[in-house]
């Protein structure tokens, strides 16, 4: 464990690939047992922390403590307490389930005579022990996935990191997967980083998140707290037909408004009161002889959070930002 | 350094192999046609050419010459003798290709004949094709020697004459072919499992898996070549055991050759495999292995010596011939399945296979990067 009680210690690291800052600068830690995520569009330099975190990719500067070990001056001892779920899957699909688990219980030098009991236990848990002796390649993507979480707790690490574990798979795979990773930690005393692009991923499983955009951590803390720092507590959606240059500006005059802003034609109003803003708006369109194409009421997301804080959604999509002061969100 | 894992690997590899024989069969159905078709279309005596026989002088001593073609014909079967009536036409014939050579008894060959006068006899050949103008030349020239030996054997001759002693019994060209089949079957296990297989699991994302565990780069590369190796030397002795049966080597089952044939084999196939792996040790496109297989075999194959003689190479090609690891390869293994030597026969070329799988591997453990 490292200093403080801390699982993962990240210490100012940096990626550069020539000109590309893949990661700019980047610390936080996690205490020991927490679920801890990396929220992030892809492309946000969240893989690339996760390697050099898992000594795939040595740090151009900065370092990481894993459990205590320096991920510079000791890489074999972080290999030996991390287990590593990468975003591409790693499992040779030309072996069985069992094969698969074997190799890798043997490459971790797991005694002879605890492997087959450990393999066919960690198989039940991911619920594939009926598919120990069938081929990887027959597998479906949300087998596989299970199938890799599970080989890479085959050497009882203390801390697991899952890297984008539900891209790619289907709803009900999704949900299979986020059960056992919370079946996982409710029954160990694992940590556990996982990287998304997911919110609902990381407002679901991650009780403290830290959002990545550009190489940089932009804000981080629980989702609840997240939420609570935008302004407003929920979120009006609307399209207006051919409102008044003042439109915006009229808009923030309403009562329970915080905030109002326009991406794509669609005015984000956030508010204090979701419901008396929703009828406020409709209200005031109506005096002012403004047609509304659609408006909704939801409660803040994470990507509402991820919009504020970076000034684009999640989804890739371009927009332009504004700038904020997030530094009261560190702790 | 630590042996599980590098067992590990090999583990990881061998079950895979035996799961699905396509690499096993991918490495020995080349070789294996190579030898039987290549084998059997080379080295064979010729027989049934068609020799143009252009008698202008009509006589008893041109009609003697004739008669001694038709022995020939009717005895080896080199060739059929077909008449022409002039030289012109049957030249033609030969540039077309319907004749392989030409013999002319010139006008005056029995007046030569009879005067002492180097009577001569004329051979025109398509020199094309070497192979076929040396065996009509070669039975031509006997036919000649044969005419000028005297009828009556004097009683004391001081002619020296050249006793032809053969260490071997005859060796079909197949036998001869089969070192270099067998090569062949280890080179491509090495490039299928050294090469190909190896840059896609790459590609795709498998090498990751082990990256991540505490492996080190040198009990890695230890277990993918030990893993190729051990894959080589089943190919290998595979294809020496069904080749040597198809080609009739005798005393194949000899358990002494048999421990020799494995261990040229087993060496061969670290050599190839260490070699394989350090040209790819860097290669991450699936496609470089692929492009590069045909030059490789080329470049490594035909200078061996695998298919004629490296004595009768260019220097350049020689000189490619000695860092080769197929040349001694070839040398050994032929040297154990058509001669029969023991360790004698085979000592160097396993000392020069085992430095050269050294360098290899230290070369491929030190270009081969731990991280990505």
């Amino acid at each position: 464990m490292g200093a403080n009680g801390n699982a993962i210690e990240v210490d100012h690291l940096v990626k550069k690939f020539g000109d590309l800052v893949a990661v700019n600068d980047i610390s936080f830690t996690v205490p020991h047992g927490e679920i801890f995520g990396l929220l992030g569009p892809n492309g946000a330099g969240k893989t690339t922390l996760i390697r050099m975190m898992t000594t795939l990719t040595p740090p151009t500067s900065g370092t990481a403590r894993i459990d205590g070990h320096d991920i510079r001056k000791d890489p074999d001892g972080v290999r030996q307490v991390l287990g590593v779920i990468p975003q591409a899957f790693t499992s040779d699909p030309e072996l069985t389930a069992r094969e698969n688990m074997l190799i890798h219980a043997k490459l971790y030098g797991v005694p002879a005579d605890k492997r087959e009991g450990l393999i066919d236990r960690l198989l039940e848990q991911v619920d594939l022990l009926k598919f120990r002796d069938a081929l990887v390649r027959t597998f479906s993507g949300g087998m596989r996935r299970r199938l890799e979480i599970a080989r890479g707790l085959v050497h009882s690490p203390t801390i697991l990191f899952l890297d984008e574990p539900t891209t790619g798979l289907d709803p009900v795979s999704r949900t299979n997967v986020w059960e056992m990773i919370r079946d996982l930690r409710d029954k160990s005393d694992l940590t556990i980083l996982i990287t998304t692009h997911y919110m609902d991923e990381a407002d679901k499983l991650c009780e403290r998140i830290a959002i990545v955009d550009h190489g940089k951590l932009v804000a981080l803390d629980s989702p609840t707290r997240l939420k609570d720092s935008i302004p407003g507590t929920d979120v009006v959606e609307a399209e207006f037909d051919n409102p008044p240059p003042d439109w915006l500006d009229s808009l923030k005059t309403l009562p329970d408004v915080a905030s109002v802003s326009q991406r794509e034609g669609v005015v984000h109003i956030g508010s204090h009161n979701g419901p008396a803003t929703l009828t406020a708006v409709i209200d005031f369109a109506r005096s002012r002889k403004i047609v509304i194409r659609r408006i909704t009421v939801q409660s803040t997301t994470l990507d509402d959070v991820f919009l504020f804080y970076t000034g684009r959604e999640l989804r890739d999509r371009v927009s332009h930002g504004v700038g904020h002061d997030i530094s009261h969100l560190y702790r | 350094m630590k042996f599980y894992r590098i067992w590990a690997l090999i583990e990881r590899d061998l079950r895979k192999f035996f799961r699905s024989p396509a690499l096993m069969m991918a490495s020995m159905v080349f070789p294996l046609v190579q030898l039987i078709v290549l084998g059997y279309a080379f080295g064979g005596k010729i027989k049934g050419a068609s020799m143009a026989f252009v008698d202008d002088d009509h006589s008893v001593e041109s009609r003697k010459v004739r008669e001694m073609f038709d022995g020939i014909q009717a005895g080896p079967q080199t060739f059929h003798v077909v008449d022409y009536q002039s030289l012109p036409r049957a030249v033609d014939d030969l540039r077309a290709g319907f004749v392989q050579g030409v013999v002319q008894v010139p006008q005056n060959f029995s007046r030569d004949f009879y005067q002492r006068n180097r009577p001569r006899i004329a051979f025109t050949e398509d020199n094309t094709d070497q192979v076929m103008a040396g065996a009509l030349l070669e039975r031509v020239q006997q036919m000649v020697s044969d005419m000028n030996a005297p009828s009556v054997e004097p009683r004391l001759d001081s002619q020296v004459t050249l006793n032809v002693v053969e260490v071997y019994p005859y060796i079909e060209y197949a036998k001869y072919l089969l070192a270099g089949s067998t090569a062949m079957a280890i080179f491509i296990v090495a490039m299928i499992g050294g090469g190909i297989t190896f840059i896609d699991d790459k590609s795709r994302g498998l090498h990751e898996g082990y990256l991540l565990t505490p492996i080190h780069k040198t009990e890695l590369v230890l277990g993918l070549i030990g893993a190729g190796a051990f894959k080589g030397l089943l190919a290998g002795m595979a294809l020496t055991i069904i080749g040597g049966l198809l080609v009739g080597i005798p005393r194949l089952w000899d358990p002494v050759r048999l421990f020799y044939l494995t261990l040229v084999v087993l060496v061969a196939s670290v050599a190839m495999i260490s070699f394989m792996f350090l040209a790819m040790v860097r290669v991450d496109d699936p496609l470089v292995p692929r492009a590069i297989f045909g030059v490789l075999n080329t470049l490594l194959f035909f200078p061996s010596g695998a298919i004629s003689p490296i004595e009768g190479f260019p220097k350049w090609l020689r000189a490619l011939s000695v860092i080769d690891p197929f040349t001694y390869t070839v040398h050994a293994l032929r040297n154990l399945t058509i001669k029969s030597t023991g360790i004698e026969g085979i000592y160097k070329d396993v000392i020069v296979l085992s430095c050269f799988a050294v360098m290899m591997i230290v070369g491929s453990i030190a270009l081969f990067k731990r991280q990505l």
